[in-house]
């Protein structure tokens, strides 16, 4: 989980040099397409992960070894 | 040192320096009543405060006299809050108030003034401390009581916004003696198990005396050595706590630290959209520069008409062509004349020619010509071929030249 919610936040982050790039329009016409290529796919990539997020409540308590275990969470007893 | 003499300035520099290093006087709250309240054009209060064998003389400046939430007057029983401060040029001291309390204000809120003050001079509410919170939060710690609105509400509006981060939920009691241990018990918890990249801590409104949790120095010293940077979300507008200062951001609400807390999904997907419009414009205008280039060469006279440009250059190359045969046959003629001339001359040359005119070759009995009279004796035989045919002779007399070529 770690590594994708890194992955969205580089890959908004590229999205927006992409379009700077494109948008400055010095690119080559090859370059370019490949930066529109490249730019499509991280949009789709973002869009998907918005629409395959679930929220994740846990409670969180100390063990008995001081290290703290996570349980589920019954929203407001 | 003890009976050393001291000049003016020398004793009101150590007064000075012995009343301000004070700790208690640094943050002091004294109880009197009000007298010569005077407020300057500069906007400072002057005023004098007495008990009923001293006073004491004070003043208020404009920035925290713009505060109050009532108006002094003489007579009136307060408590001020601030710190004592010498001058040494009259040798007179003064009490420089940050804060005046009606009486019957309670005890807590000039415990608060005093706590605000001491934490404020430690640097604890400095802008240069306050942490940036991340854009994209991966696991949110929520600090504060698991029953109640405030928890509800954070919840509701983190999964709203941004269900893509991980949300931890820490009880702990808010009000009470125990709270504020157990506050600042879970921040350093968080902290030292390293369990989240964001902490959102606080509770739902109410009075002084239910928020006093959140004005516990713990509580306060716990945010401000949280590694992990602290949203606090206490009460409601217009409360504002200790917490509050000290946090890395203050949000005015538990739903509003939600809010502030983590993106907006829609927003988000509405920034992803245009993106991909800003993207596909960019590159559609990249495709449309290319195409009239290509457009613009295309207009070009070699590749509009081909054939006529081949055509013209047909047209150059049988020129040419034409060029070239008619000065190789020039040449040749040249060459045949030349060739013409020279067999002429050499056929004038020819040895058949002068035979034709009579002369004739006379050679020995070995084939080999004869071209003196000297080599020859009498009764030789010699051959003598003539233009046509040939003699076998033999000779009668040698005639031989003299030196003046006389026979």
């Amino acid at each position: 989980m770690t590594k994708d919610k890194m992955s969205f936040e580089q890959a908004m982050e590229r999205l927006e040099v992409i379009v700077r790039q494109l948008e400055k329009g010095e690119a080559q016409l090859s370059d370019s397409l490949a930066l529109f290529e490249e730019g499509t796919a991280l949009i789709a990539f973002c869009g998907k992960k918005l629409d395959e997020a679930e929220q994740k409540v846990i409670l969180l308590k100390k063990g008995e070894n001081g290290e703290p275990q996570e349980l589920p969470f019954e929203g407001g007893e | 040192m003890g009976n050393a003499v001291l000049t003016v300035t020398e004793l009101n520099g150590h007064i000075k320096d012995l009343l301000e290093s004070d700790p208690m006087l640094t943050s002091v709250a004294v109880r009197g009543e009000l007298s010569n309240y005077k407020i300057y054009p500069s906007g400072h209060h002057y005023f004098t405060l007495k008990d009923a064998e001293s006073s004491i003389r004070c003043v208020m400046f404009k920035g925290n006299a713009s505060k109050l939430r009532f108006t002094p007057e003489n007579g009136m029983g307060v408590t001020a809050v601030g710190r004592v401060a010498v001058f040494p040029r009259d040798g007179a001291y003064q009490l420089y108030c940050s804060e005046i309390l009606p009486e019957g204000m309670g005890d807590l809120h000039v415990a608060f003034e005093q706590l605000k003050e001491k934490l404020s001079k430690e640097g604890l509410f400095d802008g240069e401390y306050k942490k940036p919170l991340p854009k994209y939060p991966q696991t949110i710690a929520v600090i504060t009581s698991s029953a109640g609105a405030a928890v509800r509400d954070i919840l509701r509006i983190l999964g709203r916004r941004w269900p893509m981060t991980k949300v931890l939920v820490l009880p702990v009691r808010v009000q009470g003696a125990e709270a504020p241990p157990e506050i600042a018990g879970a921040i350093r918890y968080a902290n030292k198990y390293g369990v989240a990249d964001l902490i959102i801590t606080g509770r739902g409104g109410g009075s002084i005396e239910d928020l006093w949790a959140f004005n516990d120095e713990r509580v306060a010293r716990a945010i401000f050595e949280s590694e992990i940077p602290v949203i606090s979300a206490v009460g409601h507008e217009p409360d504002v706590t200790i917490a509050d200062y000290v946090a890395d951001m203050r949000a005015a609400t538990p739903s509003n630290a939600a809010e502030i807390a983590v993106p907006d999904q829609s927003e988000m997907r509405e920034t992803l959209s245009s993106r991909e419009a800003r993207i596909l414009q960019a590159a559609r205008k990249k495709l449309a520069v290319a195409r009239s280039r290509l457009d613009d060469l295309g207009e070009r006279r070699v590749l509009q008409n081909p054939t006529a440009y081949l055509d013209q250059k047909r047209l150059e190359l049988d020129s040419v062509h034409n060029a070239l045969i008619s000065r190789y046959e020039r040449l040749l003629n040249t060459k045949k004349q030349a060739y013409v001339r020279d067999a002429a001359s050499l056929d004038a040359l020819s040895p058949l020619k002068v035979l034709s005119r009579g002369y004739a070759i006379a050679t020995d009995g070995e084939g080999r010509p004869i071209s003196s009279s000297d080599d020859v004796n009498v009764g030789d035989a010699l051959k003598l071929s003539l233009s046509r045919g040939a003699l076998m002779c033999s000779v009668d007399e040698v005639l031989r030249e003299n030196k003046a070529g006389r026979f």
